[in-house]
């Protein structure tokens, strides 16, 4: 840090300034002239809100995509489908059991052995093959998808969190203050916070779970090495089937925290394909850390274009693929 | 690689219908009916009800009509104009249906509407589809609606919202088709006629099929004294949800679809913060009527996995089947004109339904009563619309002459303008 300062005066006073200004516009109640400006606070706080929490949510599912990526080489394209089954699985457990807590974990679990099993029985067959698995894939979504409409039907499955996920919070920042001199608080939903820190704690944990652990360790010297790893004798057959039921549990523990969130209905295994290769590709492949910091620009571009350009939203999020992909083609954590 | 999957199966479908049409052999005593709703994407719990309303106007008359037995096919659509026509174009054209009930959604019966035109031997019933313009301006001789449109639904709302309410001015937040504009254009005229305000930069619009609402509901300003929402079926419990999660306080007025028993009775929470919330349309859930009555036990009797009340789809897909029905019968099942004479029979019907009677005006539309409601808790503990007013005999141009109305310009995003 200090190094950093000696070495970038300059860069470090702007970036000292840049988060001066950023908490000011959080936290100062907007004088009428920035209001005019760019609209009221509450817009401004609730995007900036909306973007990290839902750029948590990407993160869930694109960590795991990645991770797979990372290790095997292998684009899993059927990473989508993989949300959306854990989401139909944990909403029909969570409603049998009553426990939305139940539902999360079994719809961790069952998409886990699945995803092992797709490894065991099939990846392993094409190993190497980098295109067939690739388009194997792609067969399994279409056909995982039209399997998920006969059994759940098109009808849009909204999950019942716990009473005590539900509802807003009022948050300690002041969004106006009225003509009476009561202050305006902000106020958010306690699920999309919550949503926001399991991200975070997820985040943490495969940190530790990669750098802290002998697994972690195997699956980090197998990143840079195959067949070194193999050659100094660890199952590799193990570590990738362990990696690959990893990868595709945090995929149906997302289906199920998103479908809080939000719904889940056909479709959104397309949706969450397309914004899980969008953050890996902004992020790097292969990537954790990568994947955070991608998950968080595409959340946050998605929700200031929805709420500041409507029209144009979209274009947003693939502006910054394109910039990615001009300045720094293998992404921004992404190594070689 | 969906774009492909679906152009590959278009073609299969293709050839599959050149094929089956030479094969197709009408036996002389069935009449081929076909039935048309959203049993996919957003509006798939509300063409389940459809369904529901089909099925209990054909075994009111055991599938027999006219001395014919009713053959029924369905068609599932997911609200798109493009879907709707790719299935009616099966139905039509593939499955040799000489009569059809459907679509449920606006801009669906817009295109069907226009469909319609190329298929003057078939004689189309409408659905719920409520859009102003697929009978207002440039009908089609063999589409008919014995449901009302979606301005029609609003009658009484914009009046009751201004003069007892006392609003003076709303956001408005409504899907972004055709259905939604007529709704909007039914509440904002009279209200703003009166003097109420809708700014444009107060009115959001949301595609079909909108999962998240959290930006919108940001962005709602704090300053109007009511938000006018207009969205259906999915679209709607996901809003209102997530209005509820953000802790919003702003009262609502809502359209014809997003308190009724769709929403109101699908599964999840109980969504308390809406009770008190005024709207109006087609039915009433509590409405004080033998006629009324008997079709909710009916229903409830029929369908007890449905919702706790019929829902207006299944009432307009009721109402719609059961007038086809009753014109096959008048006609002694003979469509082997073309069905003129089944078209000249539906012109001039008139019958009692479970909401009162209908009657066509010239353009085949339908005139019925229309019943302004406000949201209750029920004897049961479930929320329904409690009846506030019925409003007799409302036409599609509230009682103007035609030309008169048509001044008022098509539905749109800014009609009327309301500054």
């Amino acid at each position: 840090m200090r190094q950093f300062i000696e070495r970038h005066t300059f860069w470090a006073i702007v970036l000292v300034l840049l988060i001066a200004v950023f908490l000011w516009l959080v936290f100062a109640v907007w004088p009428p002239w920035l209001v005019a400006a760019i609209g009221r606070k509450k817009t401004f706080v609730n995007t900036l809100f909306n973007g990290v929490t839902l750029g948590g949510l990407y993160f869930l599912v694109a960590s795991g995509f990645t991770l797979v990526f990372g290790l095997m080489r292998n684009v899993n394209l059927a990473h989508g489908s993989m949300y959306l089954l854990g989401g139909y699985i944990g909403y029909d457990v969570a409603e049998a059991s009553g426990s939305w807590f139940l539902g999360l974990a079994v719809a961790f679990l069952v998409i886990a052995l699945s995803g092992a099993l797709l490894q065991v029985l099939v990846f392993r067959r094409m190993e190497g093959d980098d295109l067939r698995q690739t388009l194997v894939t792609i067969g399994l979504s279409i056909v995982a998808a039209d399997l998920m409409l006969a059994a759940w039907t098109g009808v849009t499955y909204q999950f019942a969190p716990p009473e005590w996920l539900f509802g807003a919070a009022k948050l300690p920042i002041v969004s106006a203050v009225k003509s009476s001199g009561d202050a305006v608080y902000i106020k958010y939903p306690i699920y999309r916070l919550s949503v926001l820190v399991v991200a975070i704690g997820i985040g943490i944990a495969l940190w530790l779970f990669l750098n802290r652990t002998r697994v972690g360790m195997m699956i980090r010297a197998g990143v840079n090495d195959r067949d070194m790893l193999s050659a100094s004798g660890v199952n590799v057959q193990l570590v990738f089937a362990v990696v690959f039921a990893i990868g595709a549990g945090l995929a149906g523990f997302a289906g199920v925290v998103g479908g809080t969130a939000l719904s889940i209905s056909p479709g959104e295994d397309i949706r969450y394909l397309l914004a899980s290769l969008i953050v890996v590709i902004v992020g790097g492949l292969g990537s954790v850390t990568g994947a955070a910091i991608g998950a968080l620009l595409i959340g946050l571009a998605e929700q200031f274009g929805l709420a500041y350009f409507p029209t144009y939203g979209v274009v947003l999020t693939f502006l910054i693929m394109v910039f990615v992909l001009a300045v720094r083609p293998q992404g921004i954590m992404g190594g070689r | 690689m969906y774009r492909t999957r679906k152009t590959l199966f278009t073609a299969a479908a293709l050839l599959a219908g050149s094929t089956g049409l030479a094969g197709i052999a009408q036996a002389e005593d069935t009449i081929k009916m076909g039935a048309l709703a959203t049993l996919e994407g957003a509006f798939a719990a509300l063409g389940e009800d459809s369904m529901r309303g089909v099925t209990m106007a054909l075994e009111e008359v055991d599938y027999m009509a006219g001395g014919k037995k009713i053959e029924l096919v369905t068609g599932s659509s997911d609200a798109s104009p493009d879907s709707a026509i790719r299935a009616t174009r099966k139905l039509v054209e593939q499955d040799g249906v000489q009569v059809m009930v459907g679509p449920l959604s606006g801009s669906e019966g817009l295109a069907v509407k226009d469909y319609a035109k190329t298929q003057p031997d078939v004689t189309f019933v409408n659905g719920t589809s409520a859009a102003q313009d697929t009978t207002l301006r440039d009908p089609a001789p063999n589409f008919f609606r014995f449901s009302t449109d979606g301005a029609q639904w609003m009658a009484g709302l914009g009046e009751y919202a201004y003069n007892v309410k006392g609003y003076r001015s709303v956001a408005v937040l409504a899907e972004d088709y055709s259905f939604p504009y007529t709704q909007v254009f039914g509440f904002l005229e009279p209200f703003c006629r009166l003097g109420g305000k809708a700014p444009a930069d107060a009115r959001f619009w949301v595609p079909i099929g909108n999962k998240d609402y959290s930006s919108v509901i940001a962005a709602l300003p704090d300053d109007v004294d009511a938000i006018y929402v207009a969205l259906g079926g999915a679209d709607a419990i996901n809003f209102l949800t997530q209005y509820e999660q953000a802790g919003g306080e702003l009262p609502l007025v809502a359209g014809s679809i997003t308190v009724d028993q769709s929403v109101l009775g699908s599964k999840g929470r109980t969504r308390d913060f809406v009770i008190g919330t005024p709207s109006a349309g087609p039915i009433s859930d509590t409405w004080d009527d033998p006629r009324w009555d008997a079709f909710v036990a009916a229903y409830q009797k029929r369908f007890p996995d449905g919702f706790p009340s019929p829902t207006l789809f299944s009432h307009g897909y009721y109402i719609n089947t059961k007038a086809l029905l009753l014109g096959i019968e008048a006609v002694g099942g003979d469509l082997s004109d073309g069905g003129a004479a089944l078209r000249a029979a539906l012109s001039a019907l008139e019958f009692e339904t479970p909401t009162g009677m209908v009657t066509l005006d010239p353009r085949r539309n339908a005139v019925a009563d229309i019943f302004l409601t406000e949201v209750i808790v029920g004897p049961e503990g479930n929320l329904v619309n409690k009846t506030l007013e019925v409003i007799p005999a409302v036409s599609q141009t509230f009682g103007l002459a035609y030309e008169k109305f048509l001044e008022y310009g098509q539905v749109s995003r800014e009609n009327p303008p309301c500054e």
